[in-house]
């Protein structure tokens, strides 16, 4: 059987790509990169949108991303069920595409926030989380200025009631986040967005707090041979 | 030629941090008497047409695509006179 492929987006303004593509290669996948101006997903088997300031964060962080032409094919796809990842500014696209509900807002202390972050899995049935226990608590790495999630309370109690919140800081909120959501997932449990940083916690050796980042690339791994 | 402004404010019910930030720092540079600030953006459209019905409605719908995140932030839509 041919490794899977994880497609890692890069937009003009991303940073996290590199780390990401590592990631999956780590875990034995292949990574495939696309670029924000193709209408080409590359027949990929999964998609992972990565942190840093596409477009610059001009007028909101990911409004303009939402509009790349690579979005005018990933939107209908996650539609259709590919699993989807945002971490960070990525999380910050999905929401602005409306793939995910609510928004990312600014800080409510003003601070960008970089620090280990300690985050509870609150949620186990989607394609990137199954590799986790539920209600495990696991440590990555955050940074953001703009990581604060907002919505409206109707759409908070439905998340909640659907089980649709996937993870939760612990030990202190960066960001002032509603109800301390770190992360979310759509109905399916196909695409998943959450601020902390998962692709920076793969390996000891460059300083990260733990290895905890893995398990979300092992996870997509078992969904797509599952599948 | 018309200008047609479009304002954007995060919805009441946001906590906007920057607006608190404001009002925090104005009686420390001593103005008095502000109870609160609420932070926005301001855009400023020039048609190439007048500013009709039609075309206030292609403002609107710009407003709504991508000028304000409606999940978050309301928006007027104004003509400068």
């Amino acid at each position: 059987m041919s490794a899977a492929r994880v497609g890692v987006v890069t937009f003009p303004g991303t940073l996290d790509d590199q780390d990401a593509a590592r990631a999956v290669r780590l875990v034995g996948a292949q990574a495939v990169p696309l670029w924000h101006a193709d209408r080409d997903l590359k027949g990929v088997d999964a998609v992972f949108l990565p942190g840093g300031f596409s477009y610059g964060d001009y007028l909101r962080c990911g409004a303009i991303s939402r509009f790349a032409p690579l979005m005018e094919e990933l939107v209908p796809a996650a539609q259709a069920g590919l699993p989807v990842i945002g971490t960070c500014n990525g999380f910050q696209i999905l929401c602005e595409a409306h793939l995910l509900p609510g928004a990312l807002v600014r800080n409510a202390s003003l601070h960008y926030v970089c620090r280990d972050q300690k985050i509870r899995v609150e949620q186990t049935a989607t394609a990137w989380t199954n590799s986790f226990a539920s209600g495990q608590e696991i440590v990555l790495p955050v940074k953001h200025g703009e990581g604060r999630y907002v919505a409206s309370a109707d759409t908070l109690a439905a998340l909640e009631a659907g089980g649709h919140v996937v993870f939760r800081y612990v030990d202190g909120n960066p960001n002032g986040s509603l109800n301390d959501i770190a992360g979310i997932r759509n109905e399916a449990g196909n695409v998943v967005g959450l601020m902390p940083h998962p692709e920076h916690a793969v390996e000891e050796l460059v300083g990260a707090p733990s290895t905890d980042g893995l398990g979300f690339f092992t996870s997509i791994l078992k969904n797509l041979v599952n599948a | 030629m018309a200008r047609v402004i479009v304002d954007v404010m995060l919805k009441p019910e946001i906590l906007d941090p920057q607006g608190q930030a404001i009002a925090r720092a104005l009686p420390r540079l001593g103005f008095s008497g502000v109870s609160s600030v609420r932070q926005g953006k301001r855009f400023e459209i020039d048609l190439e047409g007048p500013a009709d019905d039609a075309a206030l409605a292609e403002v609107r719908k710009m407003a709504e695509t991508l000028l304000a995140n409606t999940v978050i932030e309301d928006y007027t839509v104004r003509v400068q006179g």
